[in-house]
């Protein structure tokens, strides 16, 4: 039986070997593998991209002290953009799935549609999830849509949930129970980060700092976006930073959210004046590409 | 020549599937129809990867042909002849005269040469198939590339055996097919018309849906299980798969202590399983799951299964603790928070509106029901299962000790939710229902959220038809403009629901529903009792010629604008006339306190005085007094014996 990591591993080297670039997470707060400028800018624009990389994504309000054996505020997504699509792209994924060690012809595999959404980023596609023995393994969407902008290329994005995979390789009830290195569980690695988000996003982040944050980044990004149009040099122009900011005002307004401080009717607004946000950078973005 | 198309796609959404191929079937008809091709369909079929089409009978090619092209008229001159035959290519002694009988006119017979059949699929297939219609659609090999449900990765086209050669999304066509994607043969498998179905049984994939059904239940069959029916489910696994074998699971007894349908909702929309019923008909600690793979000889994909749905029943019972820490009254404040709509507020609000609603229909028991029905939104379990809504309320409010009847009204207020669904069983239960349903339709009228053509985000006409079902099925006797608060477009919205509803459901007809509700549509269950009667007495000998004269009496008074008169019996002259007024009279009598089949059946009763009043009688009098009188009398029976239904609306012989 592997261990977390060696899994992690086979499946860098199995995509490695399809030429993807083995990229590191991304260095800041994301929701999602398909946050990182790796997903969310380089699907935009003609040119070709593959790449595969661990992101571990914050979902505060998913948060459940570490009490839980299935849900986790922080779980590690491995994400893998191939851009465009290889026409035997889902063959490759079965290839990937029986390169840590599963024997189709011995599990029951089916892909069942799910159409992937995410209003914030303006962004969607098709697809489906990936049921192996009746358990959600993977996500995996053709792109059709990024920041309000229709792609040029469809990218296909494969997104292994490697928590829930792992515990099914190693056949064990709970995600704190998988084997992560020699005599190091998952929980060793990672139940305190668990157990004190839970209680900083439910119980103790500043509010009113929260909304100040979400503005302040709000402010700057905009002032980014703002400011393109009429730069002379546009090759130098800094829209990867201003998509940070994007990506800051992003997991503030998840923290509010998980601290029950946003209401439904506010919701649609503030998500509003995020997807406003990315949708001006992705636009930008495609508009510097002809001399990036 | 026999003609087979396969059209290879990833993995296609089940439900769209069977649209889809009824399309295709329509649309190959079409063009053999139009193009003259010969032959016909034979079957379509599909599996989640491919879309089958099968036709017989297909001629090799077109026959040629005349076409007799009519020019000008011989009258324009050789001038016009020219141009005529210059367009058409050939030179004036090529064209004949044609006679008609709108005079002489130049005509060209133009020769058509057939083409092979081959050029006309190939020309016409690859619109064909992306005209197919699925609900979303995808582009795959760029933008502005073409758009189909999921990316299309061979098409097989054989015509007689050879390949009818084109090319769709970079995907040449061919004489090849892949089997199941991991039992099946990994590389191409070549096929002819004839052995095409057992190539891909031979690699493990069952092209025919009905066939892949039959193994499912077979596979069930053997293994013993007393699953229970579901035709969706089944349905769903039939087109997910493409060797479909079910095997049997279980878990733990313990967690039979959840409520059931939280169990079968895990079991049935979460995992796709089965349930499976014991020899008593409770629910029992197995499941069926439908794998896509031949066997389970090592019992991976079974443990696999148990696990997870281990892990979901788990999470469930974390939910039903966690949620019991705080009763469902305690969180009727915590609606406030929750947004029914923007413009009509929380749920509060909406609690608050109903539980008046639901006090006048259904007294304090629906009252209560009423203001506890939306708490269980803000619980976990609903969180987490949405379609459980309203029957987590109702367990919740049992386990705290609510009255029995308060806990079932809450249980089964979101019903009917189709129009197959049965309506609320109780009641309480019936009264909250059209409580919770008519104040969202009354809401959303209110701010001008009505449907219009196929848009209706608020499912409101699902609601309207449920208040409809609800008051004809639970016979309630309620002034429709009453409980509709006076809207009118939401009166005349719910008098389209109340057709659709008797017509299409009931499978009343037409005229009958019209001659009813032109009687009256304000209690509804009312209009279905008198519909009941028509319908009834329809048949009898006297009901239609009756009808007939009803209508004659309403045009008789319509064409002669009758505004208003008193019947004075003194003014009445022929025997005819006194003999219709007093039948008439006799009836009035008979009928009080009669049920409507029996009124129906008396007031046919008056059709030979009827007859025998437009035989001898005429309305027109000179007299203008005389005729007045005999038009007052003709009204007054009009309205006096339409109150069941207006028999004008009937459509007779």
């Amino acid at each position: 039986m592997d261990l977390y990591q060696q899994t992690l591993f086979k499946l860098k080297q199995y995509w490695a070997e399809r030429g993807a670039i083995i990229q590191e997470p991304y260095d800041m707060e994301v929701g999602a593998g398909t946050m990182c400028p790796e997903t969310f800018l380089r699907v935009l624009g003609p040119k070709p991209y593959k790449v595969a990389y661990v992101q571990p994504s914050r979902r505060p309000a998913d948060g459940r002290y570490g009490d839980n054996p299935n849900r986790l505020y922080k779980h590690q997504q491995l994400q893998v953009i191939l851009k465009p699509t290889p026409v035997d792209v889902l063959e490759q994924y079965m290839g990937s799935l029986e390169a840590i060690g599963i024997d189709l012809s011995k599990h029951d595999l089916k892909l069942e549609e799910d159409n992937w959404e995410s209003p914030t980023l303006g962004a969607w596609g098709i697809g489906w999830q990936v049921m192996l023995d009746g358990m959600e393994v993977t996500q995996f969407t053709y792109f059709q849509q990024c920041g309000g902008v229709d792609l040029e290329l469809v990218p296909a994005e494969i997104t292994y949930g490697l928590e829930r995979l792992t515990a099914f390789l190693q056949g064990v009830e709970s995600v704190y129970d998988i084997a992560w290195a020699p005599g190091f569980a998952y929980r060793d690695v990672r139940y305190n980060d668990e157990l004190q988000s839970s209680v900083y996003n439910f119980e103790m982040a500043d509010v009113d700092m929260l909304w100040k944050l979400f503005a302040l980044h709000e402010k700057e990004s905009q002032r980014l976006i703002d400011g393109f149009a009429d730069y002379e040099d546009k090759r130098r122009y800094p829209l990867l930073p201003a998509y940070e900011h994007v990506l800051k005002c992003s997991n503030n307004f998840n923290l509010l959210d998980a601290r029950g401080a946003i209401s439904v009717t506010e919701r649609v607004g503030v998500i509003a004046r995020v997807r406003k946000l990315a949708v001006g950078v992705a636009q930008a973005w495609v508009a510097q590409e002809a001399v990036r | 020549m026999n003609f087979l198309l396969e059209i290879g796609v990833e993995e296609i959404p089940d439900w769209m599937i069977e649209p889809a191929l009824e399309q295709l079937s329509k649309d190959f008809s079409a063009l053999l129809a139009a193009s003259k091709l010969g032959g016909s369909v034979q079957a379509v079929d599909a599996s989640p990867r491919r879309l089958v089409l099968w036709a017989e009978g297909l001629s090799a090619g077109q026959s040629d042909g005349e076409e007799l092209v009519t020019g000008p008229p011989k009258s324009a001159g050789a001038g016009a002849a020219g141009g005529f035959a210059k367009k058409n290519g050939v030179t004036v002694d090529a064209l004949e005269t044609l006679t008609t009988d709108k005079g002489e006119y130049f005509g060209y017979r133009k020769k058509t040469v057939g083409r092979a059949t081959a050029t006309v699929l190939a020309e016409a297939l690859p619109d064909l198939i992306l005209k197919l219609y699925f609900p979303k659609t995808m582009y795959w090999t760029g933008k502005g590339g073409p758009r189909f449900i999921r990316p299309i990765r061979w098409i097989v086209a054989l015509l007689g055996g050879e390949v009818v050669n084109f090319e769709l999304a970079g995907v040449k066509t061919g004489n090849v097919t892949y089997g199941h994607r991991r039992l099946g043969s990994k590389a191409a498998i070549p096929l002819t018309y004839e052995n095409y179905e057992r190539s891909l049984q031979e690699n493990f994939v069952l092209v025919r849906a009905a066939e892949r059904k039959q193994r499912i239940l077979d596979g069930i069959a053997k293994l013993g299980a007393n699953v229970k029916t579901d035709e969706k489910l089944l349905h769903v696994l039939t087109y997910i798969t493409e060797w479909p074998t079910p095997i049997i699971g279980s878990f733990d007894e313990s967690f039979l202590q959840l409520p059931k349908e939280v169990l079968v909702m895990v079991m049935r929309h979460h995992q796709k399983n089965f349930s499976v019923e014991r020899a008593d008909g409770e629910l029992s600690n197995q499941f069926v799951a439908v794998m896509n793979i031949d066997n389970d000889n090592e019992r991976i994909v079974q443990r696999g299964n148990e696990r997870v749905l281990r892990a979901r029943f788990n999470d469930a019972k974390f939910f039903w603790d966690v949620d019991q820490r705080k009763k469902l009254a305690d969180r009727v404040n915590d609606l406030g928070k929750v947004t029914f709509q923007a413009k009509l507020g929380s749920y509060l609000e909406k609690t608050n509106r109903m539980v008046d609603l639901a006090r006048e229909l259904g007294g304090d028991d629906a009252a209560r029901a009423a203001h506890l029905a939306k708490a269980d939104l803000t619980t976990e379990m609903v969180k987490e299962f949405t379609d459980l809504q309203g029957i987590v309320g109702g367990l919740y409010a049992k386990a705290q000790g609510e009255k029995e009847a308060v806990c079932t009204a809450i249980y089964e207020h979101y019903k009917p939710l189709s129009m197959d669904d049965s309506i609320p069983a109780t009641k309480t239960g019936q009264a909250l229902g059209l409580a919770d349903k008519l104040d969202t339709l009354r809401g959303c009228f209110s701010v001008g959220m009505m449907p219009t053509g196929s848009k209706d985000p608020f499912a409101l006409r699902r609601a309207a038809q449920g208040v409809v079902k609800i008051l004809i099925e639970g016979g309630w006797s309620v002034s429709l403009k009453k409980i509709l608060g006076g809207d009118a477009q939401l009166e005349e919205f719910f008098l389209d629901r109340l057709k659709y509803y008797f017509r299409e459901i009931q499978g009343f007809k037409y005229d009958e529903v019209n001659a009813v509700l032109a009687a009256g549509s304000d209690d509804v269950a009312d209009a279905h009792e008198r519909l009941k009667a028509i319908q009834a007495v329809r048949p009898t000998e006297n009901f239609e010629p009756l009808a007939a004269s009803f209508k004659r009496m309403k045009n008789i008074v319509t064409q002669a604008n009758f505004t208003g008169g008193i019947f004075n019996a003194a003014l009445m002259t022929e025997d005819a006339e006194k003999h219709l007024h007093a039948a008439a009279e006799s009836l009035r009598g008979k009928l009080k306190g009669l049920p409507y089949q029996a009124s129906l059946e008396t007031i046919a009763g008056l059709r030979p005085a009827v007859d025998q009043f437009f035989d001898k009688v005429m309305v027109n009098a000179q007299d203008q007094s005389v005729r007045n009188n005999r038009l007052a009398m003709l009204a007054g029976l009009l309205s006096e014996f339409s109150s069941i239904a207006d028999f004008s609306e009937i459509v007779t012989g």
